[in-house]
């Protein structure tokens, strides 16, 4: 137990990225309003750069841009960072998207409330 | 009552994956050490030859822009298209005799 | 939205906004920053403009056919780039194999077609935050 807690100490980068994942793991699975799931997408997508961008570190080393006035100076890693850069855009791109669907969705029904609309298209199909 | 036994096997669901988790956080290298096993050759491949490769100071870039173009150029096309999909869903087009 | 401090300081400051976005786009090479980020930060001095002095001036100042272009060929942009390669025998999006000129490191005019790709792109994600933005927007009137 005392191992596991130092442990976690040590990662406490990546720790804080599971606990990121965990509040919107939870947010996407109780909540019923779409934009709070939308939300919950997107702090779960910031875990996963944290723990990307955490894991390149290296303890006193300079951002990864050649630079001769430091000799022998120690570069962390940049290919964490250039495919997070990859992963935002797409992030971008999905709740752009996910964000005009739940307009439509509200001008159709007129609720954004998912259990609601399920309620709606139900009483739509049985009639 | 319903959405309560929803909402508790959500919250034992997340229970779970929290002790997994944390399991996994313990189980990891320790941060910032210089010896980690994602600082591998390939890193030391990009951080030694970026400059005489693509005669490019910045790393990242040298990544996005040359080594990994083939990939941010897609990505270029999946921004397109999301753009193309936004606007297709909510532009209000103009019916044929429907002058407003 | 009629309030006049906020319409004098917007003036002030967002050409200098917009100036800091074009130098972030223009030594990505170089320096932190990319052609995303930069593309980012003009994208957003435009959306201050049309937040504060209405959509009606923003679309004077950004018409869709602007828009439309910009988008378009900033995508198509990538991919003539990438057409020089294939012209010189080599493959794909090649730069130091196709034999373009990398110039001298730690000019603004080094790289190759790493900095002609990143103008194209931060034009590209200019316009598309704005189209993004102007499509999400309620018309007033």
């Amino acid at each position: 137990m005392k191992v596991i807690l130092k442990n976690l100490m040590v990662n406490y980068p990546y720790f804080i990225a599971a606990i990121l994942f965990i509040i919107g793991a939870l947010t996407v699975l109780t909540r019923n309003n779409l934009f709070k799931k939308l939300f919950g997408i997107n702090i779960m997508e910031s875990a996963i750069f944290i723990l990307f961008v955490g894991g390149a570190n290296i303890r006193n080393g300079i951002e990864p841009i050649l630079n001769e006035s430091e000799v022998g100076a120690v570069y962390v890693n940049p290919l964490p960072s250039a495919l997070m850069l990859t992963g935002i855009v797409v992030s971008v791109s999905v709740t752009a998207f996910a964000l005009a669907l739940i307009v439509r969705l509200y001008e159709s029904y007129g609720t954004t409330n998912a259990r609601r609309i399920a309620e709606i298209r139900n009483e739509l199909t049985t009639k | 009552m319903n959405l309560k036994i929803k909402k508790l096997f959500a919250l034992a669901v997340i229970l779970m994956s929290v002790y997994m988790i944390i399991m996994v956080v313990a189980e990891l290298p320790p941060y910032g050490e210089p010896n980690n096993p994602v600082h591998n050759n390939v890193s030391e491949r990009y951080i030694n030859d970026a400059l005489h490769d693509t005669g490019v100071p910045n790393m990242v870039t040298a990544i996005v822009f040359d080594y990994r173009a083939y990939d941010t150029m897609f990505e270029a096309i999946v921004l397109f298209a999301a753009t193309l999909a936004v606007v297709i869903t909510l532009k209000r087009w103009k019916k044929a005799g429907d002058n407003k | 939205m009629k309030d006049f401090i906020l319409k004098h300081i917007a003036a002030i400051i967002l050409p200098f906004i917009c100036i800091y976005g074009f130098y972030v786009i223009l030594h990505g090479h170089i320096s932190p920053g990319g052609s995303f980020a930069g593309g980012i930060i003009v994208g957003l001095s435009f959306i201050a403009f049309i937040t504060i002095y209405g959509s009606r001036k923003g679309h004077a100042q950004m018409p869709d056919k602007v828009l439309v272009f910009m988008e378009s060929y900033g995508t198509l942009w990538y991919g003539i780039m990438g057409m020089i390669g294939i012209f010189k025998g080599v493959p794909f999006l090649a730069n130091k194999l196709a034999g373009v000129n990398l110039g001298a490191p730690w000019a603004l005019s080094s790289g190759g077609l790493i900095s002609l790709i990143g103008i194209g792109v931060g034009i590209r994600v200019t316009s598309t935050i704005i189209t993004l933005f102007f499509t999400m927007m309620e018309d007033e009137s």
